[in-house]
């Protein structure tokens, strides 16, 4: 019977990205996907028709250039498209923009605080100080701190020589920016509640955190490391929705001779005297691969493909407490027409551009109590956007998509599952907050897709719904991420690999980890890597 | 929060702002006059506002400073009024030099730095009374401003856009002025300022500016922008007054051995490379540093850095062999080792001479001053002609007038 070069179970962004690099190094590789469609999280489902909805991840900016060049993504039809800043609606009937230009954003800011308006160079400044320690990082294994390979020495002797390039203020920021609350950090440099919310969004999306939590500040600078072309920080839509990241990953993978099951549900891994020796899917067939690849988190790896007897229990216990807590939901809808919101002067660019209506921190914190309460929230945070208005290709003309996401929303409602009654009370606390600042909204709802933590994980598989596949907290980074002792993308088990976002570089659409993972088995291997390209300098 | 009703647009001040996203480049006060004279249309972005690069023909803009009165809408620099019991105390230290010396009616020139002793900006310091005054920059300092001024009794009010600004430089420009009928102008010696009646409002002209010629400041409340400018127009019709756009003044700046924030150096707020960051010392600007004067911020710094012999970097004035402008041009010493950096060059129509700013990296341009040389790599039809020519380093400024400090100042 036939076994694979190499297994990778899920068709995520990662999985798919991993399976290309492998492919091209000269494997014959298998992508087993439990959905009759690829993509994971990284989907444009047509589910009313006419409308294509992003529905779950939903705008790109971490997801590697060096990757789309390598594996030809733009020839497979992969076009980013840069968006205007955004907005947050206030409560008085006014809101603030933040603008692409320099001094429109200045501007816009003196309305509320001519100081804070002078703040945003100094803050603007250590964010991306802080950003271009990091970003080298995304794109290299983490060093093993208790190894004393020589690869893992030199690797950390290389984020040593990076630290020390730092100033010893810049060190000290480093050191308190990765741990501290975004709402501690905001506070350095602003004045006025609605600008440090505008800017606190950034540090709790898809976290299990409020803005007054330690750690936030680390979530920020992960949103800001990424890039449209260059322009460092800018977020894109992939036109066609974030299923066109995915569509041209398997179309790219496909060319190179790699093949697909979707339908193709993972039951559990195969493993005979300690090693991956292939899958078997939920029917029961057998497949066989000389090493086996998991896109799945960490948790749904080892806690349901693989049987406890095989793993050391140090890990398995680090597994069972690793962090993946769910917390966002998200509300797909199709619009017969662009909805109006009154504080917005027609002519705003906002109206391409995200939008929000959580104008405090204290707000976002006050959402975030009722996480902890294990209820949805009454007030959410809304991260929303209409791709439409700069993408024709997601909904016939004059009519538009709206891709809202939602926190926070908690894994399970007072301790039990979530039922369809409390699904369609999280959607209506949605609507009804755009509804307050767009009269007449709901009378342009053609369908509406409600996804809270349930759906996530029953339909992308994400445990718990956790965006990220685990949080992005100081304690589960780098050489921690998932688990210490296992953040090189190998697991215990002989032939079991892992790619998905619960590894190093982490979540966010961001491709890194899949390629990443693909090196290391490619060295595994002693298979030459001329088909990956390096991290691209940062100078 | 209530979540049925629907909240309505707001309609104070604030809401009323909301319209400036259609006008990213604002104009300057003077706007009307500048667009009828912008026959380029080629504008630049100063600070938010729409700034000429060139009016009618950049080259001969620049022999209007030179040969008559140019004048040079200054609007966009960002103005800070600063009030109260304790400014003076407050601004020495803030800002590098000794404001105990500055004497009402006088301007200097000054720099201030953050706590490490970088320098955040440069500047002039204008103190209109005993106990107002009025920081102009390039750059944005509000909040480090208002920090600062925590104990002081002090105000500090950004006030760029309240205040139109306007440069008339040149060896006619007194004599433009007195015709306008500012009587007592001429008793403005160089860095003084006073006060003058305008419109029924107040012009306050001081003897300054960015040329190395004779020429005045004057700064006016927005709304008599225009009015002054047609008083100058008019007053100097039959003294050659032209408008220029901000070529013309850099070349006139860089005869004179100005340095230009973020184009001669990198400001310490902008500065993303940790390197980048520059000490006054580092920068031209050591003699503002007055150790005797008490603390000022970045003192501790800056005396350590000086004693410690920590400095690294030193602005320079080269006089570059043969006429091509060595803009950007890599220094190097001995023809192959880099030793710094050309940040603006120009042939000097006045000094008849090949010059430049440079910054080297210590000790050369320091103790070590002779064997450099400039790399200047010339785009000529879409070729480089690559030239090594050799560099002396020389005192600034580049040109010496005497019209700038004649007293009383001469009609041309």
């Amino acid at each position: 019977m036939k076994a694979w070069d190499a297994i990778v179970i899920g068709g995520g962004h990662n999985g798919l990205v991993n399976a290309c690099y492998l492919q091209r190094a000269g494997l014959d590789v298998l992508v087993v996907e439990k959905n009759d469609w690829v993509g994971g999280a990284a989907t444009s489902r047509e589910l009313t028709p006419g409308f294509l909805y992003s529905n779950c991840s939903y705008v790109c900016s971490l997801f590697r250039p060096e990757i789309m060049r390598d594996l030809e993504l733009p020839r497979f039809g992969l076009q980013v498209i840069s968006y205007e800043g955004g907005a947050v609606f206030t409560r008085d009937g006014d809101y603030l923009a933040n603008y692409r230009d320099h001094d429109a954003h200045r501007r816009e800011f003196a309305r509320f605080s001519r100081r804070d308006a002078e703040a945003y160079d100094r803050y603007s400044r250590d964010v991306t100080r802080q950003c271009r320690f990091i970003q080298p990082l995304l794109m290299r294994t983490a060093p093993d701190p208790t190894s004393f390979r020589p690869r893992d020495l030199g690797e950390l002797l290389y984020l040593g020589r990076k630290f020390a390039g730092l100033t010893a203020e810049e060190m000290a920021l480093t050191l308190r920016f990765w741990t501290m609350s975004i709402s501690d950090f905001l506070d350095e440099y602003f004045e006025t509640d609605v600008i440090k919310a505008n800017f606190a969004l950034s540090g709790i999306i898809g976290t299990a955190l409020g803005p007054m939590s330690p750690g936030t500040a680390y979530v920020l600078l992960h949103h800001y490391m990424g890039e449209v072309d260059g322009s460092v920080g800018a977020w894109g839509y992939a036109r066609g929705g974030m299923g066109a990241v995915t569509k041209a990953l398997a179309a790219s993978f496909r060319a190179s001779g790699g093949t697909i099951r979707t339908g193709a549900e993972v039951d559990h891994v195969l493993i005979r005297n300690g090693k991956a020796r292939g899958v078997v899917l939920s029917g029961g067939e057998e497949v066989y691969g000389k090493l086996v690849v998991s896109n799945a988190d960490v948790k749904r790896t080892f806690l349901k493909l693989v049987e406890e007897k095989e793993l050391p229990d140090i890990f398995l216990r680090r597994v069972r407490n690793f962090k993946i807590r769910g917390s966002s939901g998200k509300v797909n809808i199709a619009l017969d027409s662009l909805p109006e919101f009154p504080a917005l002067p027609k002519d705003s660019p906002v109206y391409r551009a995200d939008m929000h209506f959580t104008d405090s921190i204290e707000r976002m914190e006050r959402a975030y109590d009722d996480w902890k309460a294990g209820r949805w929230s009454a007030d959410p945070f809304l991260d929303m956007m209409i791709p439409t208005t700069l993408d024709p290709t997601m909904a016939p003309p004059g009519k538009h998509f709206m891709s809202c996401f939602v926190q926070y929303a908690p894994p399970k409602i007072n301790g039990r599952d979530w039922t369809d009654a409390d699904r369609d009370g999280f959607a209506e606390s949605v609507i009804s907050q755009i509804a307050q600042y767009s009269p007449g909204f709901r009378d342009r709802i053609v369908h509406m897709e409600v996804r809270t933590p349930r759906e996530i994980e029953a339909e992308v598989g994400l445990t718990e719904g956790n965006i990220f596949q685990g949080e992005l907290t100081f304690d589960q980074l780098l050489f921690n991420r998932p688990v210490p002792g296992y953040a090189q993308y190998r697991s215990p088990l002989s032939g079991l690999y892992m790619c998905g976002s619960s590894t190093h570089p982490g979540g966010g659409v961001m491709g890194a980890p899949g390629r990443n993972a693909a090196a290391e088995i490619l060295r595994d291997l002693a298979k030459p890597t001329p088909h990956m390209s390096p991290a691209h300098d940062v100078i | 929060m209530n979540h049925h009703s629907t909240i309505e647009p707001s309609t104070d001040a604030r809401t009323l702002a909301q319209s400036h996203f259609r006008t990213p480049r604002l104009g300057t006060p003077f706007q009307p006059r500048i667009d009828a004279l912008g026959l380029q249309q080629d504008w630049y972005n100063w600070a938010g506002y729409r700034a000429p690069h060139s009016l009618w023909d950049e080259e001969l803009e620049y022999f209007a400073i030179r040969s008559q009165a140019a004048l040079f809408d200054i609007s966009p620099m960002t103005k800070y009024r600063i009030e109260g019991p304790d400014a003076e105390a407050y601004l020495d230290r803030v800002t590098l030099r000794d404001v105990t010396k500055l004497r009402p009616g006088r301007v200097h020139y000054t720099a201030w730095c953050d706590d490490e002793g970088f320098v955040l900006d440069d500047g002039t310091l204008f103190r209109l009374s005993p106990t107002r005054f009025r920081l102009c920059s390039q750059e944005r300092h509000l909040p480090w401003l208002l920090d600062s001024a925590i104990g002081y009794e002090v105000s500090v009010e950004e006030e760029t856009e309240a205040v139109a600004g306007l440069a008339l430089q040149g060896p006619t420009s007194f004599a433009v002025l007195r015709d306008a009928g500012f009587a007592g102008v001429e008793r403005l010696r160089v860095f003084d300022l006073a006060e003058f009646a305008h419109d029924g409002a107040t012009v306050t002209i001081s003897r300054t500016g960015f040329t190395g010629d004779l020429g005045y400041e004057l700064f006016v409340p927005a709304d008599k922008a225009l009015s002054l400018w047609d008083r100058l127009m008019a007053a100097g019709e039959l003294r050659g007054i032209r408008a220029i756009g901000y070529t013309a003044l850099n070349r006139a700046r860089l005869e004179a051995g100005l340095i230009v924030a973020n184009a001669d150096f990198t400001t310490a707020e902008h500065a993303i490379r940790a390197d980048r960051l520059r000490m006054p010392d580092e920068i031209g600007l050591g003699f503002m540093i007055d150790p005797e004067k008490g603390h000022f911020n970045g003192r501790r710094a800056i005396l350590e850095a000086r004693a410690k012999k920590k400095l690294r970097h030193v602005l320079v004035g080269l006089e570059i062999e043969g006429n091509i402008p060595a803009e950007h041009a890599i220094v190097y010493y001995k023809k192959s080792q880099e030793v710094g950096l050309v940040s603006a060059a120009i042939w000097s129509p006045m000094a008849k001479r090949n010059i430049a700013l440079a910054s080297l990296q210590r000790p050369y341009g320091d103790a070590i001053v002779d064997d450099l040389w400039v790399e200047i790599y010339a785009m000529r039809e879409l070729q480089y002609q690559k030239l090594m020519k050799k560099a002396k380093i020389v005192p600034r400024p580049f040109i010496k007038l005497d019209r700038r400090t004649a007293n009383p100042p001469a009609d041309f």
